[in-house]
């Protein structure tokens, strides 16, 4: 039940995007098709996750026990470029169609803040192994979320008339601030 | 000189990063609740820009250009951690404010665009002119957003009561939507500003600065992004 609530409270209530402001780069830059936005959303799910997993082990084997804590942001980041560059590897050699699809989006992922953002809040909140796996896997699929359907609107709104100094960048941010108004419903459902 | 007031003075308005660049947006959206916040995350953000501007710069004869965005991230990163030590000391309510944005200045696009796209390419002088400009532009913007919303939202600014008895605070400016609303109008204004100067030239209205990932550091690695 415990579990439940992390995945429904780390997905809609703290909204990763709407909620704790991170990832807001890509969430604007690439939410103008949603084709690429789908794309987008899965490689911070898929990579989000892995990244959060070893940060965790790192943190828990390496840093915690040697009283290195102060150079976590240091391993962390180093960590997450590791692994963006080798999953980069991986999926070219073993699975080339997945590659094609996310293949652009990894360079992307390594200064994408939701990716170190999830590590960090992991380690500052104290989850487990399991917690930090299953609110990484919610928190990557609420970007995907609010990253499609930001791109399902201003698709729309590619047909309408809008004042030119309003189109593009500064629209896309009105409209992100009334989704998370929308999401701000959400607030006081779990904490 | 008059090179280095120039590559200074383009980060106060020619491309003030979170307008004219649109990057590093988490951190504007997000600690300018109030404008002491703003004000101690653009300093933050200062301290960081302009060392590792200077150290890109001084190394980069040596840095091999195949690892050299990893040895960008370990310069800033570095400096991150010199920074949150050094709040820790010196500032830990601010720390404590700012939360996970400070180690989060690390992956700012602003740190690692502009030792790409400026600092490995120029003299010492130059990208510690450029840093600063940048850094000072970054800052000055998220003081003024976060005058603004706490303006609204609390009524105070820099914790000093503004408004009168009358003034009823305006929750929605210091929660999520207000952050986005508030910059995005703040863009529309500058853009605004911007047409209606061309529009004096007699030139053409113009779409506003567009927010693509090229102009982060990062994707320079992947021509065709």
């Amino acid at each position: 039940m415990d579990y439940f609530v992390l995945v429904i409270a780390a997905i809609f209530v703290n909204n990763i995007v709407l909620a704790q402001y991170l990832g807001n780069c890509p969430f604007i830059g690439t939410s103008k098709d949603s084709g690429v936005a789908i794309g987008m959303g899965l490689a911070v799910v898929f990579v989000g996750t892995m990244a959060a997993g070893i940060t965790w082990c790192v943190q828990k084997f390496l840093l915690g026990p040697n009283d290195l804590a102060y150079l976590q942001t240091i391993c962390f980041i180093l960590v997450i470029a590791a692994l963006v560059q080798f999953v980069e590897m991986f999926l070219k050699k073993v699975i080339p169609p997945l590659y094609k699809s996310l293949g652009i989006f990894l360079p992307l992922i390594t200064t994408n803040c939701a990716v170190l953002g999830i590590a960090i809040i992991c380690q500052r909140e104290g989850f487990t192994f399991i917690e930090t796996i299953l609110f990484s896997i919610a928190s990557g699929v609420g970007f995907l979320l609010a990253l499609v359907v930001l791109a399902g609107i201003r698709e729309r709104l590619d047909l309408a008339r809008v004042p030119v100094s309003l189109k593009g960048t500064p629209l896309a941010l009105i409209l992100a601030g009334l989704m998370s108004l929308a999401f701000f419903a959400f607030k006081g459902m779990a904490s | 000189m008059s090179k280095l007031w120039k590559e200074f003075s383009k980060g106060l308005w020619k491309d003030l990063p979170p307008f004219k660049l649109v990057l590093g947006l988490c951190p504007v959206l997000a600690v300018t609740k109030t404008a002491d916040n703003g004000l101690g995350m653009g300093l933050a953000v200062i301290f960081v820009l302009t060392l590792s501007n200077m150290l890109v710069s001084m190394l980069r004869k040596i840095i091999p250009s195949k690892v050299r965005i990893a040895c960008f991230i370990v310069v800033a990163a570095s400096l991150v951690v010199c920074v949150e030590l050094l709040m820790q000391a010196y500032a830990y309510p601010l720390y404590l404010q700012l939360g996970i944005f400070v180690p989060l200045i690390v992956v700012n696009c602003i740190i690692l665009g502009r030792a790409e796209a400026f600092a490995s390419k120029n003299p010492v002088y130059l990208a510690v002119a450029d840093g600063l400009g940048m850094g000072i532009g970054f800052t000055a913007s998220l003081t003024l957003l976060g005058g603004i919303r706490e303006l609204f939202g609390y009524g105070t600014l820099f914790g000093t009561q503004i408004m009168g008895d009358w003034f009823q605070p305006f929750a929605f400016m210091v929660e999520a939507p207000g952050a986005f609303v508030c910059l995005g109008l703040m863009l529309a204004g500058m853009n605004a500003l911007t047409n209606w100067q061309r529009k004096s030239k007699g030139l053409d209205a113009v779409e506003g600065p567009v927010h693509d990932c090229k102009t982060c550091g990062m994707c320079a690695t992947k021509p065709g992004v």
